[in-house]
């Protein structure tokens, strides 16, 4: 299985097969299970040098990621925007062109802008794995995602499974969607008109603006984040309206399938998207996703490794 | 007298309906005859196998001089010019500082001159700095030789800045420069939205932003009586909307540059900076559309819309590079490439497009092989392929999206005032 696995980069879900996305998930799987018997550090990575390079701020990807190189013996340094040589003048090309010389072999890349570690495929020998671009993809968000899914319902396709909020500038979104239109689920989408592209049809999902209206059909309710700081205008009135409209409350879950599973991305907005009753709820499987994090930024990068090593070896 | 022949080409002058292998015959500089005999000359230049047109006029070209002159100058841009066979070339006013007054208007024909390579006609601003909120100098601009007047990329928002704009130039016979994009639509906008945009996670500009101030220029034009000249249009719409005003006898005229013709949003999935362009590259039906404008006439002009910039400015992130294409040089190629190798056009009606008419708009005496008139002249290998290497360019700016891409046809001289300036070895 692992000898099918070529790719040097992880850039997002749309690029994968659905193939790949199950080897991911089953390694993953297998290293949750190799921890579950005590076996929670390799040597697989060692000699090898992960640079986490950060230009937006982020909490647990970071930590998650960071965590997971050294779970694999990797060497790992951290790059963070706010005290580089950025508020120098200096590109953030030529940034990692310098850290890449003092021999880094992959770099977790977060970034603001979309395309960004795309663009740095093109500049770098490194490998590259997208930790979230702008508002372009998030894939080992989307891929903690599904393999929370199908650890806790043993399967993905066939599923309904509804995103809801801020699509419009959400990267989780977009690896979602790929990722579980691949492995053969449906997928609504769910939330203003405002935060809906129209285009969004184009990939395959449905569209509803009435969270009341799609409560008793999904399995998987995936409540996205009002991501305040990437609007400008008005995207919908107030708050406390979007709470009222879309929030995932005790009586909406009341009104779901009794096995519904509330998943977040994070970090929540108490209140917002969902109220702390459902956040720590018996549905909300949050923390199980920030563990399964965890495990798929391992077999990540373990993948990435492999194939470099191919690609070494066959020149 | 010095007199130079250019033997056995085909010429071609859309202004006169002429399209036949021809000697064309320079005395002093001026165009002397055309003809099916061979005046003995001082200076034979064989031209079989070419085109010999009238040199291309460029209704939009940014030299970036003074203020960004790591990005263009004069020189530069002008030797770009006569690469891509354009005779005369009206200058962007987008400059540091902006052309706003008459001594600035002065100065870009001073550059030029100095550079000694095409003919420039500066653009005048709208607006004070670009600012949209006072009218420049328009009579001075124009006494300062201003073929017309723009703010470049920044579409003026005010209706009423605009309405007082139309009534002035038209006054001064001379044509309004539009840009149209509602910029409350565009904020923040990096590609066109739709399919890709979703896609990509790159903030959209919806059609929508264009063809509202399409529809708000048209009206204006209406009421004032003045000329508006669009930039750079790029939607069905926008088409629509232009063959219905010009029906009507509405004083408008439109352009389109050669990448919104060959390039759709698809080819932004590669997040390549050089496809990042104002208006955005849209989707295929937009650009079906557009072609369609220049077949039925519809649309006027094809324009560069060279925006040059130094490679360190286009290396960043996607959001944080500048709009823009360095495009003169490519330009003649791009369009022959897609729209006379696709059958959508012959030559005749593709110079058309880029002579005579861009010439019309800008009120100059240009774009015509007239006897008489100074002999500026392109001539072109039609069946020439090439393959576009930057490092070759004259321009500065090397921010193309046809690197690398194999095009049809190149300019092979560009004559001005009957002396040869630019010579492709």
């Amino acid at each position: 299985m692992k000898s099918t696995w070529s790719r040097r980069h992880v850039l997002g879900l749309e690029d994968l097969s659905a193939a790949e996305i199950t080897t991911i998930l089953d390694e993953a799987a297998r290293f949750k299970e190799m921890a579950r018997h005590g076996e929670a550090r390799h040597s697989l990575l060692k000699g090898v040098t992960i640079c986490n390079l950060f230009f937006e701020p982020s909490t647990r990807t970071k930590t998650s990621f960071n965590l997971a190189a050294r779970r694999l013996g990797a060497d790992t340094v951290d790059f963070t925007a706010a005290a580089s040589s950025l508020s120098k003048g200096e590109t953030f090309i030529d940034t990692a062109r310098n850290i890449e010389a003092m021999g880094v072999d992959h770099m977790v890349v977060r970034h603001s802008t979309s395309g960004t570690p795309f663009l740095l495929t093109k500049h770098l020998g490194t490998g590259v794995v997208n930790a979230g671009d702008g508002t372009h993809e998030h894939p080992t968000q989307g891929l903690l995602d599904l393999f929370t899914i199908r650890e806790q319902r043993g399967r993905i396709e066939g599923l309904t499974v509804a995103l809801v909020g801020d699509i419009l500038h959400s990267r989780v979104a977009r690896s979602n969607i790929w990722g579980l239109k691949k492995l053969g689920a449906k997928v609504i989408v769910c939330g203003p008109a405002t935060l809906i592209p129209a285009e969004i049809r184009q990939l395959g999902v449905e569209v509803s603006y009435r969270l009341d209206e799609i409560l008793e059909q999904t399995d998987v309710i995936n409540l996205l984040r009002i991501q305040f700081e990437r609007q400008r205008g008005a995207f919908f009135p107030s708050i406390y309206e979007y709470a009222q409209f879309y929030g995932m409350t005790s009586e909406r879950i009341a009104r779901a399938k009794s096995d519904v599973l509330i998943l977040a991305p994070g970090p929540i907005n108490r209140g917002v998207e969902l109220t702390p009753d459902v956040a720590d709820g018996p549905h909300s499987v949050i923390l199980d996703q920030v563990t399964n994090g965890l495990f798929v930024r391992m077999a990540t990068l373990y993948l990435m490794q492999l194939a470099r090593e191919q690609a070494l070896t066959s020149t | 007298m010095a007199t130079m022949l250019i033997q056995g080409g085909r010429v071609i002058d859309p202004a006169n309906q002429l399209d036949q292998l021809l000697n064309l015959v320079i005395e002093d500089g001026v165009i002397a005859e055309i003809t099916t005999g061979i005046p003995r000359t001082d200076e034979v230049i064989m031209a079989q196998g070419m085109i010999v047109s009238p040199g291309l006029v460029d209704l939009h070209v940014a030299l970036r001089d003074p203020g960004g002159e790591e990005d263009e100058g004069t020189a530069s841009g002008t030797k770009a010019a006569l690469a891509g066979g354009f005779t005369t070339i009206a200058a962007l006013p987008d400059t540091n500082p902006v052309v706003d007054n008459r001594a600035s208007a002065e100065f870009v024909i001073l550059q030029a001159e100095r550079a000694g390579y095409c003919r420039v006609v500066p653009l005048g601003a709208i607006t004070r700095n670009h600012q949209g909120e006072e009218l420049a100098d328009l009579g001075q601009l124009a006494a300062g030789g201003a073929g017309g007047f723009t703010d470049a990329n920044r579409a003026v928002q005010s209706a009423e800045i605009m309405r007082r704009a139309l009534e002035y130039a038209r006054m001064l016979n001379r044509p309004i420069f539009a840009v149209p994009q509602d910029a409350t639509l565009s904020a923040g906008g990096l590609m066109h939205e739709g399919y890709y945009s979703t896609v990509l996670g790159l903030r959209g500009i919806p059609a929508a932003a264009e063809e509202i101030m399409v529809g708000r220029d048209i009206a204006l034009a209406e009421l004032t009586g003045g000329h508006v000249h669009l930039m750079n249009i790029s939607t069905r719409n926008s088409v629509e909307e232009l063959k219905r005003a010009k029906g009507m006898g509405i004083r408008v005229t439109a352009d389109v540059t050669p990448h919104h013709l060959a390039i759709t949003d698809a080819s932004l999935v590669t997040y390549d900076t050089n496809l990042k362009v104002l208006p955005p590259l849209r989707s295929q039906e937009h650009v079906d559309a557009l072609i369609e404008g220049l077949r039925d006439g519809t649309i006027d002009s094809i324009s560069s819309d060279h925006r040059p910039f130094a490679s360190e400015k286009k290396s960043r992130e996607f959001d944080q590079v500048p709009f823009g294409v360095s495009s003169i040089e490519t330009a003649l190629a791009v369009v022959a490439t897609v729209l006379v190798d696709g059958g959508l056009l012959d030559w005749p009606d593709l110079l058309r497009l880029l002579t005579v008419n861009p010439a019309k708009i800008l009120g100059i005496d240009a774009g015509t092989l007239n006897i008489g008139r100074p002999a500026d002249l392109a001539l072109i290998d039609p069946a020439a392929h090439w393959i576009v290497d930057t490092r070759q360019f004259f321009s500065r700016g090397h921010n193309t999206p046809f690197q690398g891409k194999t095009l049809r046809s190149r300019v092979m001289k560009t004559i001005v005032g009957g002396e040869v300036r630019f010579s492709r070895q």
